[in-house]
């Protein structure tokens, strides 16, 4: 379908974006890769009265790296982000490998993809395991709002209105610690149906730090308080790892759908749970 | 309020005047005339109506035309006129014909161009990665086999030293 009519504002600047925001209030969108935003606009999900686009805003493209964290421009693609990883970053590189196909990373943005809050994507995911945060914008200044406070319902987060996603701070894994990650989708490249992801180090043979993280499970992804308590502190045998995620999967509550029931989704995050806790134990010991 | 739009398609410049809901593939099909580009979705997931933006295949049904001024765009049309003679095909167009990768034809430029990038980072494929390539392109017809063959063959010739004679 075609979209309804809109009016559309380049911004060159975050100030003059922001300064936009203020002014349309609830009737303007910010337009960023516009892959989430543009298919709504086209199915008329969404009808915002104007589009503030800000890739004329240069300044919010940028990549740096300090003290261990990421710090993305809003306008920093996805598929830079995946050429930033490879070889550095191999978590953020199989996540990133996962969302949507090639053309879309080229166009579709980090800041973005998570301000979008989509539960079954997998930056929103990755930002929560990673305990991150963005930078939102407004007239009345800067705020931190980091990811455990972000996202509140599918397509919801605690943004308002006229704050601009202008920074996402994501603090790379520890260097000891192993990963995994694994989703289940129809396609490569597909929303997932169930996805997981996590990071384990251990001290002296017993984990001292577990992080789980899922999507598609719910309204919003989701860490796995649960499990990563039933590791921490113990040997990580295999039978810890099989509880770890029997509890990790009895804590989410997943909606059915066309693709998938409730119970199929935590039937598969059970084994997902205890995938990427395996994969990512194998790994720390790699690195030991 | 129309937006004007300085183009610039497969090397030739335009001036166009758009709405701002007017996507950058009704735009090249439309006020251009490029009807190549496809549009089959209109939400991303098909793959139909993929162009190269600078160079990298991006979804031209995602994209506003308003937003397309100063880049450059290649489409479909674009691929056999770099092929100097009258007719010729590109390598790559070569290779799905001789290795019979379309059917009705309608996902082809879409991938045509997904692949063109594609083999330009990746010269030499695996089976697997052409097939998670592919997934970003939905074809109703060919079972995909054929297509994975023709973009397998097409990495050959766009390897070999002269490449029109390879796809003889």
């Amino acid at each position: 379908m075609k979209p309804a009519p809109f009016d559309y504002v380049a911004a060159r600047s975050a100030a003059e974006a922001v300064a936009h925001l203020a002014r349309h209030g609830d009737e303007a969108k910010v337009l960023a890769g516009g892959q989430s935003l543009v298919p709504m606009l086209n199915m008329r999900l969404a009808r915002p009265g104007i589009l503030v686009d800000i890739n004329g805003a240069g300044e919010l493209d940028y990549l740096r790296e300090s003290n261990g964290v990421l710090a993305l421009g809003a306008l920093v693609r996805q598929r830079a982000l995946e050429r930033w990883a490879a070889g550095r970053a191999p978590l953020l590189s199989e996540a990133l490998r996962a969302v949507g196909h090639t053309a879309i990373r080229n166009r579709g943005t980090v800041a973005g993809n998570i301000a979008h809050a989509d539960p079954a994507s997998e930056l929103p995911a990755i930002l929560l395991l990673c305990e991150g945060s963005v930078v939102a914008r407004s007239p009345r200044g800067e705020r931190v709002v980091p990811a455990s406070e972000l996202f509140v319902a599918p397509l919801t987060t605690s943004l308002r209105p006229d704050e601009l996603v202008i920074e996402v701070r994501l603090p790379l894994p520890r260097p000891d610690a192993g990963w995994g990650f694994a989703e289940v989708a129809r396609r490569h490249g597909d929303f997932a149906l169930v996805g997981a992801a996590a990071l384990v180090w251990r001290d002296n043979g017993r984990v001292a730090g577990a992080r789980l993280a899922f999507f598609g499970v719910g309204g919003t992804p989701a860490r796995a308080i649960a499990g990563e308590g039933a590791l921490t502190g113990h040997e990580a045998t295999a039978a810890r790892v099989a509880e770890a995620a029997r509890l990790a999967a009895a804590g989410l509550s997943p909606d059915g759908d066309l693709h998938a029931t409730a119970d199929y989704r935590r039937r598969v995050a059970e084994v997902l749970g205890g995938r990427v806790l395996t994969a990512a134990l194998e790994r720390e010991r790699r690195t030991v | 309020m129309k937006h004007t739009v300085r183009l610039n398609v497969n090397g030739r410049e335009s001036e166009r005047q758009v709405e701002p809901r007017t996507s950058l593939a009704d735009c090249l099909r439309d006020d251009l005339d490029l009807t190549g580009t496809h549009v089959g979705c209109e939400h991303g997931v098909c793959g139909a109506c993929t162009v190269l933006l600078d160079g990298e295949p991006v979804r031209a049904c995602l994209m506003l035309a308003v937003q397309a001024g100063g880049r450059s765009i290649m489409t479909v049309e674009g691929l056999a006129a770099g092929q100097g003679r009258d007719g010729a095909l590109h390598p790559l167009q070569q290779a799905f014909r001789d290795k019979h990768g379309l059917q009705c034809g309608f996902c082809t430029p879409g991938i045509l161009l997904t692949a063109l990038a594609f083999l330009s980072e990746n010269p030499a494929p695996s089976h697997d990665e052409i097939r998670e390539m592919l997934a970003g392109n939905l074809c109703r017809c060919t079972g995909y086999h054929f297509i994975v063959e023709a973009i397998e063959h097409a990495a050959a010739l766009l390897r070999s030293p002269t490449p029109q004679e390879g796809a003889r």
